[in-house]
């Protein structure tokens, strides 16, 4: 199941509920699979200084971030047993309470999933080149930092 | 040697600009940012690393002339 090159993780936007239900359902057909385990990341209307979150915009350096959600996607097969694994994060303006981020694993068996899903979430906040503009309501900005 | 220059977040607000090509010669990334803080003064009290060729790097690798990118605090998921 490993892909030769780098994909593009990144999609325009929010990522929707139809989108994550319908990956699930794909994944019917593969019957050797019995766990699932998903990540979603979602915009939190964090208050800061009296002012509240109302988005983030996200950018990316989009070649080395592809690169880098390659070698952790290959990291995550050698290391532990998954039969596939999903990964999507947003460009642009997510809204508060929207999905930015989708991590998908399936393996035949429960253990693995927690596992790989914690290891490949952590790499993806340490790792990869992604930026976010957090957005007030009042229009003014601060930029956030992975902690 | 000529070399593309990218910036992102916090960074290309200090610089104004995505992107530049610069001229300077061989020797270690610690001189290109120096050159770099010379030209934009901002640049010093800002947080970031440093690609090159996209794989990160310290201010005592040498400049291969290709790609760098000043990369601010990652913010993904």
């Amino acid at each position: 199941m490993k892909d030769k090159k780098p994909k593009n993780v990144f999609r325009e936007g929010p990522i929707s509920s139809d989108f994550i239900g319908n990956s699930i359902y794909k994944h019917q057909t593969k019957t050797s699979i019995g766990a699932h385990n998903i990540f979603l990341g979602q915009v939190r209307a964090d208050e800061i200084d009296g002012k509240v979150v109302s988005a983030i915009e996200y950018t990316a350096y989009e070649d080395m971030a592809n690169q880098k959600f390659y070698e952790i996607r290959e990291a995550a097969f050698e290391k532990f047993e998954l039969t596939c694994m999903h990964i999507y994060h947003s460009l642009g303006t997510v809204k508060i309470g929207e999905i930015c981020l989708f991590v998908f694993v399936s393996s035949p068996r429960r253990k693995v999933v927690f596992e790989a899903l914690e290891f490949i979430v952590e790499a993806i906040k340490a790792d990869v080149p992604v930026f976010g503009k957090e957005i007030f309501e009042d229009n003014s900005h601060q930029w956030k930092k992975n902690t | 040697m000529l070399i593309t220059i990218k910036y992102f977040g916090q960074i290309a607000e200090v610089t104004q600009k995505d992107e530049e090509q610069i001229e300077i010669s061989e020797g270690l990334i610690s001189e290109l940012l120096s050159t770099l803080n010379t030209k934009y003064s901002d640049l010093k009290h800002k947080d970031f690393q440093i690609a090159q060729n996209q794989e990160l790097v310290n201010l005592e690798t040498e400049l291969t002339g290709d790609e760098i990118a000043l990369l601010p605090p990652f913010a993904g998921g």
